[in-house]
């Protein structure tokens, strides 16, 4: 039964592309997204969801840093570092940047390995990604530490405008908050693959529902959204 | 996507007639290796920008430019939206126009703001 339905559904099933596939999929009274699983739509929708919160963070910042009459603390030398007596504008950020950029790399490379069933390969590059991930996290921390320690606070700092403190915790701490959640959502999925579970059909622990590598690539969804949401952070606060 | 179905043998039995269109995304490495390297290249650019401190609309535009490219690379590539279909980016993509507007509206509210401050909390009398 299943062998006829394979069989056939190329020639028959294939919907039709462009506008006229995008009218027919909204308007067919059954199902929008085609051939997009439910996992995969719940998590574009949560993602989108995200989008709206980080937005709001952002304009809010934005919001505060128009309207103040008091000078804007200049970010580049704010998070400067002396390193090896060089005195380097942003290099920290610089740093976290590549290294989340890297670990985008490595998740791609994991999806990709996944769908092909390489089960080591795609566990450890899951690992690696995660890796990356608590590394970010790290940096982050570091530099809350010596901020904290030269005296920025959500109501005030050192060099200039109040808001500085409280605009750089609020988006740069739900940032991390997000990137350590999908180190641990990273740490789960590679112990999984890991086991074979996507393998063996193993029901999950919490669901009790039958994982398969698609897993992989919605985990990387919200991986990569990550990666994504720094890149507007980076632009807008430490390049403003 | 023709090796796509059999990449998944026994799956989707339940899920009726979407089993037809499985839905592996399968994309050559090369692709991601390529759009990697670019993102290294334009973050670079990015950092560039603010070590040369470049100033003004052209830091601006720069900035903005550099972002736009990065998040559209991780979007379509790595995320494969350009391998969805419509129905999927619109249902996405569209509603953070609204954001925009948002913005828009906030920098209008950013402006009256800071004119009302210049004009009635300076520090120089009169």
């Amino acid at each position: 039964m299943e062998g006829i339905a394979q069989a056939q559904a190329p020639a028959t099933m294939e919907p039709a592309g462009g506008m006229q596939g995008f009218v027919a999929d909204w308007s067919s009274d059954q199902r929008a997204f085609k051939n997009v699983s439910w996992g995969k739509a719940m998590m574009w929708i949560f993602l989108l969801s995200d989008t709206f919160i980080f937005g709001c963070f952002l304009l809010s910042y934005m919001t505060v840093r128009m309207s103040t009459t008091v000078p804007w603390p200049n970010p580049s030398e704010v998070f400067a570092l002396e390193i090896a007596g060089q005195h380097l504008p942003l290099i920290l950020i610089a740093i976290m940047t590549f290294v989340l950029i890297t670990s985008s790399g490595t998740m791609a490379m994991a999806v990709n390995c996944g769908y092909r069933r390489d089960r080591a390969r795609t566990a450890a590059l899951l690992l690696v990604t995660a890796l990356f991930g608590a590394a970010f996290v790290g940096m982050q921390a570091f530099e809350w530490t010596k901020l904290i320690h030269e005296g920025v606070r959500p109501w005030g700092n050192p060099w200039g405008a109040e808001q500085f403190g409280s605009a750089f915790f609020m988006i740069t701490g739900f940032h991390g908050t997000h990137v350590t959640i999908g180190v641990i959502f990273l740490l789960i999925v590679a112990r999984k693959v890991w086991r074979g579970d996507y393998d063996t059909g193993r029901p999950g622990f919490f669901t009790s529902r039958k994982g398969r590598y698609e897993i992989v690539e919605i985990t990387g969804l919200y991986w990569h959204f990550v990666d994504l949401v720094w890149v507007f952070i980076f632009a807008l606060f430490y390049l403003w | 996507m023709a090796h796509a179905a059999d990449a998944h043998p026994g799956h989707g039995t339940a899920a009726g007639t979407a089993v037809a269109h499985e839905e592996g995304q399968q994309h050559p490495i090369r692709l991601y290796l390529v759009v990697w390297v670019w993102l290294f290249v334009l973050s670079t650019f990015s950092y560039l920008v603010d070590y040369f401190h470049l100033q003004g609309m052209l830091r601006w535009t720069l900035i903005l430019l550099l972002m736009m490219l990065k998040a559209g690379l991780i979007v379509a590539v790595f995320m494969h939206m350009k391998w969805e279909r419509l129905a999927l980016g619109y249902a996405i993509l569209l509603p953070p126009v609204a954001v925009l507007i948002f913005m828009a509206i906030m920098m209008l509210e950013a402006d009256h703001t800071l004119l009302s401050r210049l004009q009635f909390l300076s520090r120089t009398p009169g």
